[in-house]
């Protein structure tokens, strides 16, 4: 039996499937794109439901990976994977060539370019950030300002931008934005007590245990008001304020407010990495673009192509307990095939 | 604004202009309001840059304000702009040049419609055959009047006698534009730019030299939109729309208003005299209107044309101020004098509404 397999990438499914994988005898080769670990945690400042700091998450991944049967290849990507019987071969764009057992897909998912919702402005007016470009400033350490170097009196959110959106192909849900538009609602709160924040939303998708009661705490504690209505259109005032209109559903009345800051809470969606190994290994794709499990409930990690395994969010939005849980049966999945060779 | 950001989306929305031979359908009202626009679209492109258009008598209205305001059905319609291409087709032309937003819209609507519901294409067929004994081919290329002076803008720049500059200050002119509803709103990748942030009247005012204005009701409807105007009761509404962009556009003190629609031409412009008229109220500098010019009578000028040939005492808001700033010069006696210095009769309000 081949005792070695690939991982494609170090996010936190890549992480946990090698760590897992290695526990058990088996030698994993980690193939990263990026220079360092942990995908799109690597950038991302608390965690929601308990404002935890990723960083303990990463510090988590940065000890998982040190056994001596992990290899860690950084700044490397997969150019070709073939197989022989049941091996395969996988080279890279650093000329190394692996033969394993098995191989693991763990590419995650690439937010949602705002750029592609011309009509919130991102990419053109300066105060129309992203979720990830707030995680990014807050981890940063960066002062949360206007780019005229003022605290923001007035922030809103908006919701879905990417996701449920027949306009941009994306017609799934992220899972993930409606919690982490909260959990920012809060913290922006918490660091501009007197501020206003609102949330513009089309319903409130809070699926976790604790969500419910995070998204309550913001409207009583922290001064944030949830609007049902989708932001149709983002202006520039002079002052470089941003002018937005809605609708909000809830009173039937439509809506034209100035806001100091603009935060779109981009969605998840499938990025070149997963489409090019799609390409190369002829996998089956779901029509939301992500990699197609062999069976939804039975065989979630197994691909359409015998020995190549996926785990994470390249399957469909996860949290990262969820990527976690799903990264762990992946493992054992790719245990019991190689077992069974 | 981020000048990389925008660069980036009109990157998304050019589109294949026709470089010569142009069939050229005209607006319904512009010819009442703004007689210079047209007239001076085929000037230009036939004299200064050399182009061969084909004004036919014989087309009609492509009947789009009576569409959109549920008297014309949808099958007539059609059939009507079936005709269009008729006449086009057996006038030897290929490349359709719109003059009106409301028409391109409809034209980009009707072969939308042929291409998805390839039977009402053949409805259009039997019907134009058996109202007219006509064929037609669809056109290869289409566009609005205004994407083929934005493709020739850099051309006009070159043979340009004025800047848009106030040669007072030396600084670019601050000028609005409104694209209207019906160029990009209803299908982005057919207006250069795109619906968000259109480039086709902006690449003119920056071609030649002025600096576009982004205010926050740019996008918002000049106050036409047909039903709100077209009937009587609702053009309380119609008003309601012109103030709103009026009043977010006049914190940047523009210089001129450049419109690509006959409608919005007139709305901007007549408008502001009814607000006038109603509040007292103007929105330019120093307390004065604003002038609203077609793209076209905008490019006449760049290029030296007379203002008064370019028929710009048709424009209930005067002109002068923005004319004084080119450095263009002008004589106020013969606003109102025909070719053969006669006069043509003159509005009884634009004088109050101005300096002039």
């Amino acid at each position: 039996m081949n005792k070695s397999i690939v991982v494609i990438g170090a996010g936190v499914a890549g992480i946990e499937v090698a760590s897992i994988l290695a526990d058990m005898g088996y030698n994993v080769f980690i193939i990263e794109k990026n220079k360092n670990i942990g995908g799109n945690v690597a950038f991302w400042h608390h965690l929601f439901p308990n404002n935890r700091s990723a960083a303990e998450v990463r510090e988590y991944m940065n000890q998982k990976i040190k056994v001596p049967n992990i290899t860690l290849f950084p700044n490397t990507e997969v150019t070709d994977i073939s197989q022989k019987k049941n091996v395969y071969v996988v080279r890279t764009n650093k000329d190394a060539t692996f033969e394993v057992g098995a191989v693991l897909i763990a590419t995650g998912f690439t937010p949602f370019d705002a750029r592609r919702k011309e009509e919130y402005g991102y990419g053109i007016y300066d105060n129309v950030i992203t979720s990830v470009d707030l995680e990014k400033k807050l981890e940063r350490g960066e002062n949360i300002t206007t780019t005229q170097g003022m605290a923001p009196k007035r922030i809103a959110f908006v919701h879905c931008v990417g996701s449920r959106d027949a306009k941009v192909g994306h017609t799934y849900c992220s899972k993930v934005c409606c919690i982490t538009g909260v959990k920012q609602a809060i913290e922006m709160s918490k660091m501009f007590p007197d501020a206003e924040m609102y949330c513009f939303y089309m319903d409130l998708r809070m699926h976790g245990l604790e969500y419910e009661r995070f998204y309550k705490d913001a409207q009583e504690n922290y001064n944030t008001q949830f609007i049902r209505g989708r932001v149709s259109e983002v202006s520039e005032n002079k002052d470089k304020s941003i002018q937005l209109k809605a609708e909000d559903t809830l009173s039937g009345l439509p809506l034209k407010m100035k806001v100091d800051l603009l935060v779109l809470l981009v969605g998840m969606e499938q990025g070149k990495d997963s489409d090019k190994l799609c390409d190369i290994l002829h996998l089956h794709k779901t029509p939301e673009n992500f990699i197609q499990p062999q069976d939804p409930h039975l065989q979630g990690n197994v691909s359409s192509r015998q020995g190549v395994f996926i785990a994470g969010t390249c399957i469909q939005p996860m949290t990262i307990n969820e990527t976690m849980q799903n990264a762990r049966s992946a493992a054992l999945e790719i245990n019991h095939y190689l077992l069974h060779l | 604004m981020q000048n990389e950001g925008l660069k980036n989306i009109w990157a998304k929305y050019q589109k294949e202009i026709a470089d010569d031979h142009y069939y050229y359908l005209r607006s319904c009202i512009r010819q009442n309001f703004f007689p210079g626009a047209e007239y001076y679209f085929l000037k230009i492109l036939r004299e200064v840059l050399g182009k061969d258009v084909y004004d036919d008598p014989r087309h009609t209205t492509c009947t789009g304000i009576g569409y959109h305001s549920d008297i014309v059905p949808f099958e007539t319609i059609q059939t009507v702009v079936a005709r269009e291409f008729a006449l086009m087709t057996a006038a030897g032309y290929r490349n359709v040049a719109v003059s009106c937003v409301t028409s391109f819209g409809i034209y980009s609507e009707i072969l939308e419609t042929w291409r998805e519901f390839p039977k009402e294409l053949q409805k259009a067929r039997e019907n134009l055959w058996k109202a007219t004994k006509r064929e037609f081919e669809i056109p290869e290329n289409i566009a609005h009047a205004s994407d083929i002076i934005y493709k020739f803008r850099h051309q006009i720049a070159e043979k340009a006698k004025y800047k848009l500059v106030n040669t007072n200050t030396g600084k670019p002119l601050q000028i609005v534009e409104h694209i209207g509803c019906h160029y990009a709103k209803m299908f982005p990748v057919k207006g250069i730019g795109g619906a968000e942030f259109p480039q086709v009247l902006s690449g003119m005012i920056a071609a030649w030299g002025g600096d576009v204005v982004d205010y926050p009701e740019r996008r918002h409807c000049c106050g036409f939109g047909f039903r709100q105007y077209l009937v009587q009761q609702n053009r309380g509404y119609s008003l309601s729309n012109s103030k709103k962009k009026l009043e977010s556009m006049q914190p940047y003190e523009p210089d001129a208003i450049i419109c690509n629609c006959p409608g919005c031409t007139m709305f901007l412009d007549r408008w502001q005299y009814t607000l006038y008229e109603m509040e007292g109220k103007r929105y330019g500098q120093n307390n004065e209107s604003i002038p609203v010019l077609a793209y076209e009578e905008l490019a006449a000028l760049v290029l030296g044309f007379e203002p008064w040939n370019v028929g710009l005492q048709m424009h209930e808001i005067n002109t002068e101020s923005l004319l004084d700033k080119m450095g263009i010069a002008y004589n106020p006696d013969e606003k109102y004098l025909d070719k053969n210095k006669q006069p043509i009769g003159s509005f009884n309000k634009t004088g109050c509404l101005s300096c002039c």
